[in-house]
């Protein structure tokens, strides 16, 4: 049985991850852009909700709602302030300036939480352990799971079905004809910053719930990973983004399970390099067209 | 200002002049384009053609110079506020959403319109272009260039323009397609829609036009009625090849 455990544990995890890459696929999708700040936004996100629950007392749901409404706001702000007035900049300046933007919050979280790790209280998800037959899950990993199930079909019928969606969808593909049939592209990003400023929030709590320990740099490895997630899946694909980020947790699991402990990492970003070696688009990326 | 209102052209180019950094690529034109009429824009490769009608669209700023429509000034209102506003470009290269089917992309055209008129449009747009009907649910990115092109102006014509620009409808296709574009803008033309066209074909773009505007090196150097410059010598020897 240790065998399913492993596997529902990476599922659990890789459905943090996946959250985590809707983040940056989505944005990347849109605004052509890697945001490497989505990460601290997570952790922003968690701390949120740590002060919801320790301090402010609130019941649990409310401190994730809270948690998401500042993230958003902090989502937007970034963009707006630090990225739209890049919007026709060198991608690599850009990119820097996402890198700064990243320091910028960890900083911001060390002058406002301190150094010290906080111990994510217990009290929204608590770890009581499942029996289902022989299997032991904790409801954390039930409901990590759950939520990203949730999430990807809201997402998935968002983008298909509404008009916001298919705004999306159109300056994903062409920001200049997307203008032309009267979108507004500036607001259709900043509305994806939301979304997915929003969902790091979610993960932020999910992440947090699981591996209690926050501290300002909380959100950099499981970034990197849920970056690498992202490629791994096809950047700019929402199923790929799932796809990615469940592999990826599966892959971690069971590389420190049944490889190594300390090389469960560099498993993982050796399977990657194998992937965009044989596939460079990633396993559900569209390989670039070429305009006719 | 008010007073001729009436008579002001739908569309009114003054003086524009337009950069990409530091390339001066329209060196101050003016233009007209009166309600109704076909209005030709011809010239050679790299004229600044495109560059006018998406200047006109709102894709670029004039760095100089006004654009009125209905008197309205409208340079540096940006593109997406242009098309509620009755003007509608379809670009250059077609530019229509590869991966959306094309219905969603003939939705997509009439963004800015009640949700309620959508499914007329359509329709209308579906007996004008049949072969899109066959074709609603297919991916566009799969479509046939002809098609693609008719799928370009269908999506430009769902917002219900007062004024349509086509840049390079036939570029690319067979010339029974060719003819086939032709006959559908002069049919548009006839159901009361008022043609910015800007062609490499000058002599089909001259044979459906009111009027015409002949570019060279960013700037306008001849107009005058097309059927004049359809037969006037520079013009023939310059775009008409013979
Ligand atoms: N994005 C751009 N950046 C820099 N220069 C540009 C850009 N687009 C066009 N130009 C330059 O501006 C000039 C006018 O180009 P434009 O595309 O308007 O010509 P055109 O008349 O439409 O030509 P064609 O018939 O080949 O489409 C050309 O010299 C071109 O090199
Ligand atoms: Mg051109």
């Amino acid at each position: 049985m240790i065998f399913l455990d492993n596997l529902i544990n990476g599922i659990s995890l890789g459905s943090i991850y996946a959250i985590i890459a809707l983040g940056y696929t989505m944005v990347y999708g849109i605004a052509k852009m890697l945001n490497f700040a989505h990460g601290d936004v997570i952790m922003v996100g968690a701390y949120v909700a740590f002060c919801g629950l320790q301090y402010w007392g609130l019941p649990p749901v409310a401190a994730i709602l809270v948690s998401m409404a500042v993230c958003t706001v902090l989502g937007v702000t970034i963009e707006g302030l630090a990225y739209r007035p890049l919007r026709q900049a060198a991608s690599l300046a850009v990119l820097i300036t996402a890198i700064g933007m990243s320091y910028l919050l960890q900083n911001l979280a060390l002058m406002i939480w301190g150094a010290n790790p906080k111990s994510f209280p217990r009290t929204f998800i608590n770890s009581s352990i499942i029996n289902i037959g022989q299997l032991n899950v904790s409801s954390a990993t039930l409901i990590t799971i759950l939520a990203n199930v949730v999430i990807m079909v809201a997402l998935t019928l968002f983008t298909a079905k509404t008009k916001l969606g298919k705004a999306m969808r159109c300056v994903s593909e062409d920001r200049g004809a997307a203008e032309l049939m009267g979108i507004h592209v500036n607001r259709t990003i900043s509305f994806t910053f939301a979304i997915g400023s929003a969902l790091a929030a979610i993960a932020g709590v999910l992440l947090c719930s699981s591996y209690p320990i926050l501290q300002p740099t909380t959100g950099s490895m499981p970034g990197i990973k849920a970056f690498t997630a992202a490629v791994f899946g096809g950047i700019g694909s929402i199923p790929g983004a799932m796809l990615g980020g469940i592999l990826l947790g599966v892959i971690e699991i069971f590389g420190k399970a049944y490889i190594s402990t300390e090389l469960g990492d560099a498993i993982v970003f050796a399977v990657l390099i194998v992937v965009l070696l044989v596939k460079p688009s990633g396993l559900l990326g569209k390989p670039m067209r070429e305009k006719v | 200002m008010t007073q001729n209102t009436q008579a002001a052209p739908l569309l009114k180019v003054s003086d524009i002049h337009v950069y990409y950094g530091a390339i001066h690529a329209i060196k101050g034109i003016s233009l007209e384009v009166n309600d109704g009429e076909i209005v030709t824009l011809i010239g050679a490769n790299g004229a600044g053609k495109s560059t006018t009608l998406n200047t006109i669209a709102g894709l670029l700023k004039p760095r100089q110079g006004t654009i009125a429509l209905n008197g309205v000034p409208i340079q540096g209102v940006g593109a997406s506020r242009m098309v509620s506003k009755g003007l509608a470009l379809c670009p250059e290269g077609r530019r229509i959403f590869q991966q959306m089917t094309v219905k969603e992309n003939l939705e997509m055209g009439a963004y800015s319109r009640p949700a309620a008129e959508i499914a007329g449009s359509l329709e209308e747009m579906f007996q004008r272009f049949p072969r899109l009907k066959e074709r609603e649910k297919q991916v566009a990115g799969t479509l046939s260039g002809g098609e693609q092109q008719m799928l370009a102006m269908a999506r430009a014509l769902m917002s219900r323009p007062r004024l349509l620009m086509l840049d390079e409808p036939s570029m690319g296709l067979a010339p029974i397609l060719v003819e086939q574009i032709f006959s559908i803008i002069t049919e548009l033309h006839g159901s009361g829609v008022t043609v910015l066209l800007v062609e490499q074909n000058a002599q089909m773009a001259l044979q459906v036009a009111d009027r015409a505007y002949v570019m060279e090196t960013g700037l306008i150097t001849m107009q005058g009625d097309a059927s004049d410059l359809l037969h006037n010598d520079a013009v023939q020897k310059a775009y008409l090849g013979s």
